[in-house]
């Protein structure tokens, strides 16, 4: 079960303010299949944004206000099909927050130095609220995700958790 | 006890006396999905693997972002919306080019005083202009609701912005929510409920509150709301709603605050949001003089016929300039209407407007007026984010219709108070 709680990967770091059309522009949103919106993740301001993820830069740090502007869900499935397990940032703008949470793509609110760089080796404890750094031997607290959160997280997303709910009522 | 408008509407919903910060599954009086949230919706509906929906007459669909369609891809993204809404008889569908969601929720009567409103779009925070409580969510979320009517929602601390003041000519609405972004910030009211009041909110009409209470997300609030007046009863009742005084919701004297701001327009000039930050705000004097390839005149922010009028105004009598490709598309069909039975659709044309059908249009840069490479756009929608209308390197500024007129005409971002 632990397990489930535990991301181990290396770090790729943003500034403020990443909105959304920068994660996925409008001209993308006549697709609905996860790959193709994956391949054109952060394009405009980091085309090689799939390559880096796929070479295990898989957690993403960034600044404030992350995931701002539009509602579109497109912009956390490109990141999680990109291959993105956690997104670490000083805050998250609140749509982008429950679309995250409702697709089971774990957010952190951490304020992690500059001096962490790309490619870093990271460890994540989302239960026990703690971000490691092993090489350097560093560690950060973060405040964990209420239960409820996690509840959801922990089963992949909202629709797991609705399809149980909903099964449930109807026996 | 003194309770926020927001915590009142909340309370009501879920039965029992909220406080911020409380975690809480409230019933929502209606969601709308839109051509882009909706079939990530239905996805995600057909995922749960449970066929139904919680009540279809309180299910809005809107096909306004890519419509009428502009791709193959978006033609069948239509299409799939279409069947739904057919296959489980839904009442209030709107097909492509009745208008953007926002100004149907609002000119067809379903943003009513005191009701949550859900929709799968980040602007439906537009509807607190009527007193509505509305949250924009993703698809997930959406469907969610559609399947059980419920929805989780963190009740959010309130901020109260205070506004006072006469407007000096020229200036707008736009140019207040624009100004108090750029002090706030676009990350100030993250979560937060915003509450405009004061005297200048009191005597402005509808269409400036939608203009205000549309862009409270871009300083990340959950949403913006206006307390109803008789302001807000003779607009329902007029638009066929009936409606009686139990319909007031408003704050308590004493209900509590996170923050209180308060502003005086009486000195407030033309503003312009500079790209990439709809939070980087200076006056338009400031940087007059850009030149400018396309100007929109539309979207759910100021694509009303008061806008329209204000752009008359300067246009009337002037030509758009030749080098300048200035698109005008009003909010809805029942706004296009109005414009054309009041003659200011002709005066537009025969000044060189472009003058299209309801939808969303350039704003996201999806569907036409899309910008190429290292081209600059002055638009009165509400974004301004690297590649929002199109190529990452083009620039968009927001404005005021009034500027956004002033500019078309002189080909270079222009203070309207010049256009006197």
């Amino acid at each position: 079960m632990m397990e489930k709680y535990t991301i181990r990967g290396r770090v790729l770091r943003y500034g403020d303010n990443i909105d959304t059309d920068v994660i996925i522009p409008a001209r993308y949103l006549v697709y609905t299949d996860p790959e193709v919106l994956a391949s054109h993740a952060m394009e405009g301001i980091d085309p090689d944004f799939p390559k880096k993820v796929r070479s295990g830069m898989n957690v993403i740090i960034a600044g404030r206000n992350f995931g701002c502007g539009s509602s579109r869900e497109h912009a956390v499935i490109a990141l999680k099909h990109a291959g993105v397990r956690a997104i670490i940032a000083e805050s998250f703008a609140r749509i982008f927050f429950r679309n995250a949470v409702n697709l089971g793509l774990p957010l952190i609110e951490c304020s992690i130095p500059a001096e962490i760089g790309n490619g870093e080796i990271i460890e994540v404890y989302l239960k026990r609220g703690e971000i490691i750094f092993p090489k350097r031997g560093k560690k950060f607290e973060f405040k964990p995700l209420p239960d409820f959160l996690l509840k959801i997280i922990e089963r992949g997303g909202l629709i797991g958790f609705l399809r149980e709910k909903l099964q449930a009522n109807s026996r | 006890m003194e309770m926020t408008i927001s915590q009142k509407i909340i309370s009501k919903a879920t039965g029992e006396k909220v406080e911020p910060g409380d975690i809480v599954e409230v019933s929502v009086d209606l969601v709308m999905v839109n051509d882009i949230t909706g079939p990530l919706a239905l996805e995600t509906m057909k995922e749960v693997g449970i066929e139904r929906v919680w009540d279809p007459d309180r299910v809005v669909v809107v096909l306004d972002h890519q419509a009428p369609a502009n791709s193959i891809n978006s033609a069948e993204l239509h299409i799939k919306m279409r069947k739904f809404v057919e296959k489980f008889g839904i009442k209030h569908f709107y097909d492509v080019g009745r208008g953007i969601c926002h100004q149907i929720l609002v000119e067809d009567g379903f943003a009513k005083p005191g009701e949550i409103i859900v929709g799968a779009d980040s602007h439906t925070c537009t509807v607190g202009a009527l007193g509505a409580f509305g949250i924009g969510v993703g698809s997930t979320d959406a469907a969610s609701v559609i399947l059980t009517g419920k929805i989780w929602l963190k009740v959010p601390e309130s901020m109260k912005i205070i506004i006072r003041g006469n407007f000096a000519d020229f200036v707008s609405p736009k140019d207040l929510i624009l100004s108090i972004i750029g002090d706030i910030g676009a990350d100030g009211a993250t979560y937060k409920a915003v509450e405009f009041t004061g005297s200048t909110i009191r005597k402005m009409g509808i269409s400036g509150r939608l203009t205000i209470c549309n862009m409270a997300v871009e300083m990340g609030a959950k949403t913006g709301i206006i307390e109803p007046d008789e302001r807000t009863l003779e607009y329902l009742a007029k638009i066929g709603v009936s409606v009686d005084d139990s319909w007031l919701v408003r704050s308590d004297a004493d209900a509590e605050y996170c923050e209180i701001k308060e502003y005086d327009v009486s000195e407030l000039k033309p503003m312009v949001a500079i790209p990439y930050r709809v939070d980087n705000v200076k006056p338009v004097e400031e940087v007059e003089g850009i030149e400018v390839d396309q100007v929109f005149i539309g979207s759910c922010t100021n694509g009303r016929v008061e806008d329209l009028l204000d752009v008359l105004r300067i246009v009337k009598g002037r030509k758009i300039a030749k080098s300048v490709r200035c698109i005008v598309i009003p909010a809805s069909m029942k706004e296009f209407e109005k414009a054309l039975s009041m003659g200011i659709i002709s005066e537009l044309i025969r000044a060189g407007c472009l003058v299209y059908s309801p939808t969303c249009g350039p704003c996201l840069g999806g569907h036409l007026g899309v910008l190429g490479k290292n081209e600059v756009a002055v638009s009165t929608s509400n974004r301004n984010f690297i590649g929002r209308m199109g190529h990452k390197k083009s620039k968009v500024y927001l404005v005021s219709p009034a500027t956004a007129a002033a500019t078309a005409v002189t080909g270079k971002l222009t203070d309207p108070r010049r256009c006197k």
